[in-house]
């Protein structure tokens, strides 16, 4: 089958560096990788071409690209099944991450990312002698969160990221849900404190891209949500994100329908100023285009029903 | 001016080169012991390729079990030619570093009462692979990487190994490339630990990744290193086609079978009591038979894993599930998938002791880049994640003893001249030339034809000729990318000198060992021959060639048996 890749290139070398796409046409078997592809160019066409690739099997986590707008692992991805009618595959960097050269990217906030989050287990007390007794299912779950192949997909593909460096993102959370999750780390406390700060996992807006771009099924945001269900249940609730989330539900609990005015007061402190005036801002905004929220709330005809939903949900 | 020398020189107590899990375990010890030690590795530790070892590690952990019973096993595996001392102290010492490993956090596979499972493998006369479903490579290296930052170890990440500095016949340091920037560097360090794993891209298909080139083992020859049994080159029996991508032993260790076009358990003519769990090297040999004899499907025989049912698939086997669907497009759970021998691992490597010292001073081995020797000519399939966590520890902590008698010399780059040179070279050639990957595939069907599973005289007399004529081609190799950074370009061509010089050990290894012996397999010599050969081979590097020598087998408690399984 004959394909035209067109790939994403950067010389940081070159006189006036920018990105500019080059056009590589190639024969490629119908078992080919889109990495097979990319190694047939390096080799046979244009060495200068730069990427990282080890394993050829999923494991190694080296050649995350976006493919035709949004992160793969190339070694997984089988040329037919991203070309477009006319036999066309578009191969970029990561997104999110500085471009060294090419298709390489400067991992280096990705890995400061995983860093920040303490990620080694922090057991208390004495070690057993033997092994730490464990219950099978716990460790096959965490082997699913564990799969993680730190191939930096989801951070490239990150809605949050995109607009907030500071957000810790995806594949760091995903590392720290693991040890809050491992029966024998003793520092759950500690970690859902820090993970519940400014950057952390009140951040994510639950796009679920992270998800969709995993290669590996581990989920990212699952977890994220996982760690805020277990920040809340440890008492981590004096944050923004946790306020929202609290009041979102007593509220929709309460007549059946979200309060959107009521929302943001219960979410932020009334002495957080510029909360409040970048509330005002946003209610101005809304009140010239005719938006505002009624402001006497009425609740939906089924109210009850909705109550008695939410209190079966809760076990009541 | 590209590829500039770095005139400032980098000191560390000790410097590891390569971040898989010898090279982290080794590291993480000495600095455990109080060293200043430093990884460098061309990947980013966590892409070294122990992140792909899928089955297990062995330890004799069960209440019937013993260590003795292990080694015995190993040096049974070995075909008689591990070193009896090594073979016992990497069982002896298994259990207590398994544990460690658990408490490091590994997240091991469990027993109904919480304790580790234990799964039955190649070779092995008792289910003792404890494992992480099949990713235990990966859980592993990654559980030795999140010590290392708890650690504040130090790594030099993609950084390029070109030459290791040996003056007054001490290892004092080497000499590496910061890809992001193209310049050289000089290390100083009073103890170098190699750790840079296996060479298997000399061969094609393996199911080694493209970054398994033999650097280490290389830089070591070129050093004036011995290089031991480089002739015994493991074959796994189940790799895909056409990638070579490993599926793991795990699959007949959970009840797989293997079947021929004619859909017989062949394996029932060739080991009757072990059947697929035979040792590796019985069953690659079967499976290329049966292939060889037309009972084949397309170059492959089939692996069955059906009858196991779709819920153990999934949680013990679900990345081979994964990979067979994703590159042979088949679900293991319906169908059965075609699989043939691939190199996967290579025995011989830096001849070392039993605390990973080399023959040079100061320059240390531990993992599938050193022969201590604990696999000799068979390795069993568990027992290589154990070496690396057992002599790489050996290895990191008597190089941190070592350091606190050494003092640094004050090294000049001048080592990192002569290199840089050397790549100026290089690098001003027309780039029209002869292309590294073109060589990089001939080398590869070169060996695999030459020496592969079966082997015999002229096979391997024309292959020592064709390695000559690639050498010879080498020098007139070519470089497209003239940029100084991230030029993957060149260091394709400097992994490809370092593959050709080891290709050149391998065969001319095989071809003087005039007997069959674990995976060394002779047509013309089909017989193991005990008085002749029960000896290591070691190899020195000359400007003409490798120089064979020949080395006792140190032989403790287990006389040479026939082996059968």
């Amino acid at each position: 089958m004959e394909v035209t890749l067109n790939v994403r290139r950067f010389n940081p070398e070159a006189e006036n560096p920018e990105s500019r796409f080059q056009e590589y046409n190639l024969e490629v078997e119908d078992y080919f990788t889109v990495l097979d592809a990319l190694i047939k160019v390096r080799e046979e066409v244009d060495g200068s071409l730069a990427l990282r690739c080890s394993c050829r099997a999923s494991i190694c986590g080296s050649c995350s690209m976006r493919v035709n707008g949004h992160a793969k692992l190339v070694c997984k991805t089988k040329v037919r099944d991203v070309t477009n009618a006319e036999n066309e595959v578009t191969v970029e960097p990561m997104g999110n991450l500085p471009v060294v050269k090419d298709l390489v990217t400067d991992m280096k906030p990705f890995w400061d990312r995983v860093r920040a989050v303490k990620p080694y287990l922090q057991p208390e007390g004495e070690e057993p002698e033997a092994e730490y007794l464990a219950p099978n299912d716990t460790m096959l779950h965490l082997a699913g969160v564990m799969s993680c192949i730190m191939c930096g997909a989801c951070v490239s593909d990150c809605t949050a990221i995109e607009v907030d460096q500071r957000f810790l993102g995806p594949a760091a959370l995903a590392k720290a849900y693991r040890f809050v999750g491992d029966p024998r780390d003793d520092a759950d406390k500690s970690r859902l404190q820090m993970y519940s700060e400014p950057g952390g996992i009140w951040d994510c807006t639950r796009c679920m891209e992270c998800v969709e771009v995993c290669p590996k099924g581990v989920a990212p945001m699952d977890r994220i949500m996982g760690l805020r269900d277990m920040a809340i249940e440890a008492g981590f609730s004096n944050n923004n994100g946790a306020r929202h989330t609290e009041a979102f539900v007593d509220l929709v609990k309460h007549s059946g329908r979200l309060d959107e005015l009521k929302l943001p007061l219960k979410t932020y402190s009334p002495f957080d100023i510029r909360a409040m005036m970048g509330l005002s801002l946003v209610g101005l905004r809304a009140f010239l285009r005719g938006k505002t929220p009624p402001i006497i709330h009425k609740a939906i005809p089924g109210k009850d029903k909705v109550r008695r939903l939410f209190d079966k949900v809760e076990g009541k | 001016m590209p590829f500039a020398v770095e005139d400032e020189i980098i000191r560390h107590d000790a410097v590891v080169l390569g971040g898989g899990l010898a090279g982290m375990r080794a590291a993480l010890e000495a600095a455990r012991c109080g060293a200043d030690v430093a990884v460098v590795s061309k990947v980013y530790p966590t892409r070294s390729h122990s992140v792909a070892a899928q089955g297990g590690i062995n330890a004799a952990l069960g209440e019937d079990d013993s260590w003795t019973s292990h080694a015995f096993d190993t040096v049974k595996g070995s075909d008689y030619l591990a070193d009896q001392d090594a073979a016992s102290i990497l069982c002896r010492e298994a259990p207590e570093d398994i544990l460690e490993l658990e408490h490091m956090g590994v997240i091991f596979n469990r027993r109904e009462d919480g304790k580790l499972a234990q799964r039955p493998f190649g070779g092995a006369g008792f289910p003792r692979t404890c494992f992480v479903a099949d990713i235990t490579g990966h859980v592993i290296l990654h559980v030795i990487w999140e010590q290392s930052i708890r650690d504040s170890v130090a790594t030099y990440d993609e950084w390029f190994a070109v030459s290791l500095i040996v003056e007054d016949g001490r290892c004092r340091g080497l000499v590496a490339i910061d890809m992001r920037t193209g310049r050289l560097h000089t290390f100083e360090a009073k103890a170098v630990i190699l750790a840079t794993g296996g060479l298997g891209r000399v061969y094609e298909p393996s199911t080694n990744g493209l970054i398994c080139t033999g650097d280490g083992m290389a830089l070591a020859y070129r050093a004036g290193a011995a290089l031991m049994d480089m002739e015994f080159t493991q074959f796994h029996p189940t790799t895909l086609f056409p990638s070579g991508v490993l599926i793991t032993e795990g699959a007949r260790g959970e009840g797989g079978h293997l079947l021929n076009s004619l859909g017989e358990r062949f394996m029932s003519d060739y080991a009757p009591e072990r059947l697929e769990l035979a040792s590796r090297d019985v069953v690659s040999r079967a499976e290329q038979v049966e292939i060889d004899s037309g009972r084949g499907v397309n170059g492959c025989v089939m692996l069955d894993l059906r009858h196991l049912g779709r819920d153990l698939i999934r949680t013990k086997l679900n990345q081979i599930h994964e990979l067979a669907r994703d590159l042979a497009g088949v679900d293991l759970i319906t169908e059965t998938v075609p699989i043939r021998p691939g190199m996967h691992y290579q025995m011989g490597g830096v001849k070392t002791d039993v605390d990973g010292r080399s023959t040079i001073p100061g320059l240390y081995a531990a993992g599938e880049c050193a022969c201590v020797s604990v696999h000799g000519a068979n390795r069993l399939g568990g027992n290589s994640l154990l070496e690396t966590v057992v002599f790489g520890r050996r290895a990191g902590r008597a190089a941190a003893q070592e350091a606190e008698h050494e003092h640094f010399v004050n090294l000049t780059p001048a080592v990192a001249r002569d290199e840089a040179d050397r790549i100026d070279a290089l690098l001003s050639r027309s780039d029209r030339g002869i292309r590294a990957a073109a060589l990089r595939k001939e080398l590869g069907v070169t060996m695999q034809q030459h020496a592969g599973i079966f082997r015999d005289a002229s096979g391997l007399s024309a292959g020592i000729d064709l390695l000559h004529d690639l050498k010879d081609r080498y020098q007139a190799v070519s470089i497209q990318d003239h940029g100084s950074v991230f030029n993957t370009d060149l260091v394709s061509a400097l992994e490809l000198g370092n593959m050709l010089d080891l290709a050149e050990v391998m065969v001319t290894s095989s071809l003087e060992r005039r007997e069959s012996r674990g995976a060394h397999a002779r047509r013309d010599y089909p017989e193991r021959d005990d008085e002749s050969w029960l000896k290591h081979t070691i190899a020195y590097h000359t400007p003409d060639g490798p120089s064979l020598e020949y080395g006792p087998v140190r032989i403790t408690e287990w006389q040479p048996q026939v082996r059968s399984y």
